[in-house]
């Protein structure tokens, strides 16, 4: 009983159990699922499939793992910011055009840019939840309803496309290497992040905050400073995320890049053994939470159920992990278990 | 009596600032539009005939962001409900009046899922209404991928037919006198308006769902019981939004998986800019009624306008959404200030 | 029962784990009385409020009430509501956003064929208030009127809804004199009426200008119950003090107390923080151990939270080490050297999920910045050293907090404080709840720091333990510094004379 209660009590039980139970799935049902080849010097398979799919997914679910441990509130607007992040990266490398096969502008400048629209609108956000006192979901919901408004004002409601080869880089494969791009952007986030968390006392702030605003206050923490700083990151992630995507098409879709992100975002962090109340997190967790969301559409996939069917399942899911970890269930689970023992007991002495 | 004066409570202004707002928004429609006859009666009704099943949905939303609570689902639903009726109707030979019936039910069944994961399982509503519009939706697409128009009679006879007013006519250029009309979805989204605003203001339920929104802890101590309202409130919501799927289904006579996308949005957005509260207890069906017609009248301006695009549609309900959301936690503030 | 008692509780008892918060209690209410309910912290009469209203259970003992025979269990609030006890709270537990009517009338809402009669309902809060002299728009929401026209709509609906006994807990906290003395003539005007009210206060004035009698709780237990009449308020503060006024023998001191050295570490002019605490002057040297002294909400906290930037000053000036200092946060105050351990352990004090070591660094990486983290090996060294020297008993460094016992707890956060080196320690309560031996330990401690050269202040309800550890005491009564004791006045009978403060009803 206490060895089962410290392997559950492990914070990455639940994320780990997810993900080889969704694998476990495809060893039965498509034994194809573990197979990799080379064609032309790059790797191909389903697992390198799902790795590379859920680039974007584990990046913005780093940035929503902070944001919900600062300040036990979702940023829903992430989807949006993607597609304004992507939007302006295209008009200013098309010059404006709606269609261009040479950059008019450096790469670098309009990925700079890109990232910085990202981060502005992370600020925003931070501005709403830290100074302004709105609950997240509903300071988000702002960015949420104008972000694709603002991006198909900015590709003028056209889908602005960059012929250019070296524009497919960044979610493609670079030429000798056999692993997709993303997952060196992953990487390199993923551990910059880290990095950031335990090189600094970033990590320990944010958790002293989510979890205790007051007392974080008392030992000298600015707790707005700490949310804004989370919104602001969490911006940062959702711009890269939508340059990798809009990569990927080599173009800007204002009403389809980062469609439903957030919402998957949201999962992979709940997936990961976070805590949807803020506090204590790990990153970790949600990048396995957001590689066992993507391997779970990709085995849904294989078993062929459509993009549009896919929700039902991610729904159920999701009400099963919230359930899980409610306090409510808890108590009643703990309930029928008394109940049981004591009838238990009767049962004996009778 | 007491230290502070008599002065007007913020809720009223801001449910003041919508109504006036959407005055200026028409008025400033009828001046710019004047040779495009924008002050027609028609386009006024215009406005509620689009908007039946959203001013339904809107009425839904405010109950339940009243008791704190918000639904992002109904977006979905509505989908899930059209989805429902076109496929009995026309896959299933089933007739017009039991379908409506049944889907009526799945919305109910809808709402007490929902309900109870919010009520008793204390769940957030925005991760319970998340799951609700991941299903629906995937619902939607597991009935049917392919768009199903409606070509039932009895049920095509309800979308058209035009109930005129009796007076507002206007002479066309053949002679022919020409009275406003509205559809049955505009009689039936009103009638729903005022029982939802009679319940919500003249039975035991009503206020004590603002007494739950306004603090649960007390409602609890004054002997409320708050999971059975709010359960109530969420059951009564996805009702409203099944009727409100109907009619949304009565004008556009089909269902299709990408159908009623962002309404989730609008109907917050309605009630929001109509001086719901976020944090709930404070709400006014009335009110969302005005900004559900003034996300109308924005769209009636693109409309006239022309050569503006769709999207500034999202864009203005966006600034009115931050504009009003930061009002209402500057009145917060300066509330909690004076104490 | 006896003729015009109303409520009668008998050797109430009731355990928490690991503590006994009351034991053979008793209780006599009579019909028409204004009866007060005093105590310290944990002497136990919230319990026995929450026990008389069904919040929490009780192990032994009755309770009786008028018009029953049998002894009554209340489960629940509405339960106890039912039986005739209602309850105000200091928090109003009414809905804002609904008007003064609604509040009034809820759940129980006149009605005309399922429909609320709006007319009848407002008519009926009109004369119900008016009865009780209070006259006020009744269709306007809650939330526009003060605290004490709203903790007397509170009172309106307990009493309008068959309350035999109404109990008011801490009432009047929130409240300025015209409104404390508008809430007493309505309480006045109820014991007329013939209701039993148990007025639960700290207030020594307020018990002599409204009550009739005083039950008295000490530890869980109780004292006796008085006439107003025949117990002078030095008695009363006696009884709730735990001495005896015959008894009052000095108590040994432990060891040598260093006076204060003559650097002045902290001075506040005028500095006040409004609706709290009063502007006052304080001055604080080096090596000294100030205690505030006063009843639970005299602003002895308030006095402390208000130098540390805890509650942000909005009046006079502080000066640290003779510089004048704005603080705008905590953080500002850190950053001089204070250091504060708060009453509230559990709301302001420990961040519960994490662990110890993270509970003890976490003020001084704060102090030191974000971009200069402690490293793992000196936070565990740290660690290890205030586990030592504190003798914290805790499975490992890493344990979350929240698994701590309280005096544990407490000490934690005493280390958190003590790493950050300050030369002014506000220690708030540092010894509730704890079992004695940490309690000694603490108060050592403290008298070491300050021989070290440390300021401290000192904030404690027990006053021997207050002789021994301060040099200095600073009174408070009534959100406002009152006056100063030096060493070689402290003595419990100038403390307590001190505390009780005026003379009029004596």
């Amino acid at each position: 009983m206490t060895r089962f209660k410290k392997i559950t009590g492990y914070g990455l039980f639940l994320p780990i159990l997810c993900f080889i139970l969704v694998l476990l799935i495809n060893v039965i049902k498509t034994p194809s699922f573990f197979e990799i080849s080379i064609k032309n010097g790059v790797l191909y398979g389903y697992i390198i499939d799902v790795i590379n799919r859920a680039s974007e997914l584990v990046i913005l679910a780093v940035g929503m793992t902070l944001v919900v441990a600062s300040s036990g509130g979702t940023d829903i607007s992430v989807g949006a910011v993607m597609s304004v992040a992507a939007a302006i990266c295209c008009f200013i490398l098309s010059g404006g055009q709606q269609t261009t096969n040479s950059y008019q502008n450096p790469y670098l400048l309009g990925a700079l840019v890109a990232i910085i629209i990202g981060i502005i609108c992370g600020c925003w956000n931070g501005f709403l939840v830290a100074k302004m006192k709105i609950q997240p979901m509903v300071a988000t919901l702002i960015l949420f309803t104008a972000g694709r408004g603002i991006a198909q004002l900015i590709t003028k409601g056209q889908i602005t496309y960059i012929r250019v080869d070296s524009y497919k880089l960044l979610g493609g494969n670079i030429q000798g290497i056999p692993l997709p791009t993303t997952i060196f952007v992953v990487i390199i986030v993923v551990v910059l992040a880290n990095l950031i968390l335990k090189k600094t006392a970033l990590g320990l702030y944010i958790q002293s905050v989510g979890i205790n605003a007051r007392a974080s206050r008392v030992v000298g923490l600015k707790s707005a400073q700490i949310i804004f700083l989370t919104y602001a990151f969490c911006g940062l992630c959702a711009g890269i995320a939508g340059l990798m995507a809009s990569s990927r098409i080599y173009s800007a879709d204002a009403n389809n890049i980062g469609l439903n992100m957030e919402l998957d975002a949201i999962l992979a962090v709940a997936l990961g053994g976070n805590s949807l109340s803020g506090g204590k997190f790990s990153i970790l967790g949600s990048v396995i939470g957001a590689y066992t969301i993507q391997a779970l559409t990709t085995t849904l996939y294989a078993m062929s159920v459509s993009a549009d069917q896919l929700p039902v399942y991610k729904a159920i899911v999701v009400v099963i992990i919230v359930s899980l970890q409610s306090k409510e269930f808890n108590k009643i689970v703990i309930n029928i278990k008394d109940k049981l023992v004591s009838y238990k007991e009767r049962k004996k002495v009778a | 009596m007491g230290k502070r004066k008599f002065k007007l409570d913020g809720n009223t202004y801001l449910l003041l600032i919508t109504i006036l707002l959407f005055v200026v928004m028409y008025a400033v429609g009828m001046i710019v539009f004047q040779n495009k006859g924008f002050g027609r009666l028609q386009v006024f009704l215009n406005l509620f005939i689009s908007n039946a099943g959203l001013i339904v949905i809107a009425a839904g939303m405010t109950i339940v962001m009243i008791t704190g609570g918000i639904d992002i689902s109904v977006g979905s639903v509505v989908a899930l409900i059209c989805m429902l009726l076109a496929w009995m109707m026309e896959n299933k030979g089933i007739g017009a009046v039991p379908a409506v019936i049944i889907v009526l039910i799945v919305g109910l069944v809808f709402g007490v899922m929902q309900g109870f994961l919010v009520a008793y399982l204390k769940i957030q509503p925005f991760i319970v209404t998340l799951a609700g519009m991941f299903f629906a939706r995937g619902m939607t697409a597991i009935i049917s991928q392919e768009m199903i128009s409606i070509k039932n009679d009895v049920f095509l006879s309800w979308a058209n037919a035009n109930i005129y007013l009796p007076f507002g006519g206007i002479v066309n250029k053949k002679g022919v006198m020409l009275y406003p009309y509205v559809y049955p979805s505009v009689i039936i989204a009103i009638v729903i308006l005022i029982a939802v605003y009679i319940m919500l203001k003249y039975t035991k339920f009503g206020r004590s769902i603002y007494a739950v929104g306004g603090n649960e802890q007390s409602a609890l101590l004054m002997g409320l019981n708050v999971r059975r309202i709010k359960l109530k409130a969420y059951i009564l919501n996805g009702f409203l939004c099944a009727i409100g799927g109907f009619l949304f289904s009565l004008n556009t006579s089909a269902g299709f998986v990408e159908q009623a996308k962002g309404f989730e949005m609008e109907a917050i957005a309605s009630a929001v800019i109509g001086g719901t509260l976020l944090t709930g207890g404070v709400g006014n069906v009335i009110g969302s009624l005005f900004g559900v017609l003034i996300k109308g009248t924005i769209e009636t301006f693109i409309t006239f306008q022309g050569t503006l695009s769709s999207w500034w549609t999202k864009i203005t309900i966006a600034a009115l959404l931050a504009f009003f959301i930061i009002l209402q936690s500057l009145f917060a503030k300066a509330k909690e200030k004076s104490k | 029962m006896e003729q015009g008692v109303v409520l009668t509780m008998r050797q109430i008892g009731k355990t928490f784990p690991g503590v006994i918060a009351l034991e053979n209690v008793d209780f006599t209410l009579r019909k028409g009385e204004i009866h007060a309910l005093m105590g310290e912290n944990g002497a136990g009469k919230s319990t026995l409020i929450k026990v008389l209203t069904g919040v929490e259970e009780f192990e032994d003992g009755e309770i009786k009430i008028e018009g029953c025979n049998e002894a009554i269990i209340n489960k629940s609030p509405q339960e106890a509501q039912k039986n005739g006890i209602s309850t105000v709270y200091q928090e109003v537990n009414l809905c804002p956003n609904l008007s003064v009517a609604e509040n009034l009338f809820i759940g129980r809402e006149p009605r005309h064929l399922g429909i609320i009669d709006w007319k009848q309902m407002n008519q009926k809060s009109k004369k119900l208030l008016a009865s009780l002299d209070i006259h006020i728009d009744v269709t306007k929401a809650l939330e526009n009127y003060s605290i004490a026209i709203q903790q007397m709509i509170a009172i309106a609906r307990a009493v309008d809804m068959s309350a035999k006994v109404l109990i008011l807990d801490e009432p009047t906290s929130s409240l300025d004199d015209s409104e404390v003395e508008k809430l007493f003539n309505l309480m006045r005007k109820l014991k007329k009426d013939g209701v039993g009210i148990v007025f639960v206060t700290h207030f020594l004035e307020q018990v002599y200008a409204v009550c009739d009698y005083i039950t008295v709780l000490r530890n869980g237990k109780l004292v006796g119950a008085y006439e107003v009449s025949q117990l002078p308020r030095i008695q009363l503060v006696a009884k709730m003090m735990g001495k005896d006024f015959d008894d009052l023998a000095a108590i040994k001191k432990m060891g040598e107390k260093e006076c204060g050295g003559d650097e002045v570490i902290i001075e506040a002019k005028n500095l006040g923080h409004s609706g709290t605490i009063k502007p006052f002057n304080i001055q604080i040297h080096k090596g000294e151990v100030i205690g505030l002294t006063g009843l639970l909400g005299s602003g002895r906290s308030e006095l402390a939270r208000c130098i540390y930037g805890a509650d942000k000053p909005d009046n006079g000036e502080l000066f640290v080490k003779g510089k004048n200092l704005l603080v705008k946060a905590p953080i500002d105050a850190m950053q001089k050297g204070m250091a504060y351990l708060p009453e509230n352990r559990k709301e302001e004090g420990i961040i519960s999920d994490l662990s110890v070591r993270e509970n003890i660094i976490i003020a001084l990486q704060a102090k030191k910045g974000m971009f200069k983290p402690i490293s793992k090996k000196e936070q565990e060294e740290f660690t290890d050293q205030y586990i030592k020297l504190l003798q914290i008993k805790t499975a490992d460094r890493e344990t979350p907090i929240k698994q701590l016992s309280g005096g544990n707890q407490q000490k934690v956060i005493l280390g958190r404080w003590l790493l950050t080196d300050p030369d002014f320690l506000i220690l708030d309560e540092p010894t509730r709840g704890i079992d004695i031996g940490t309690k000694t330990e603490i108060q050592k401690l403290v008298l070491e720091l300050a021989k070290k050269g440390m300021a401290v202040m000192f904030i404690s309800s027990e006053i021997e333990e207050m002789i021994r550890t301060c040099s200095k005491m600073a009174i408070l009564r009534d959100g406002c510094k009152v006056g100063e004791l030096n060493e070689d006045e402290l003595s419990q009978d100038s403390i307590m004379k001190a505390i009780a403060g005026g003379v009029k009803n004596d």
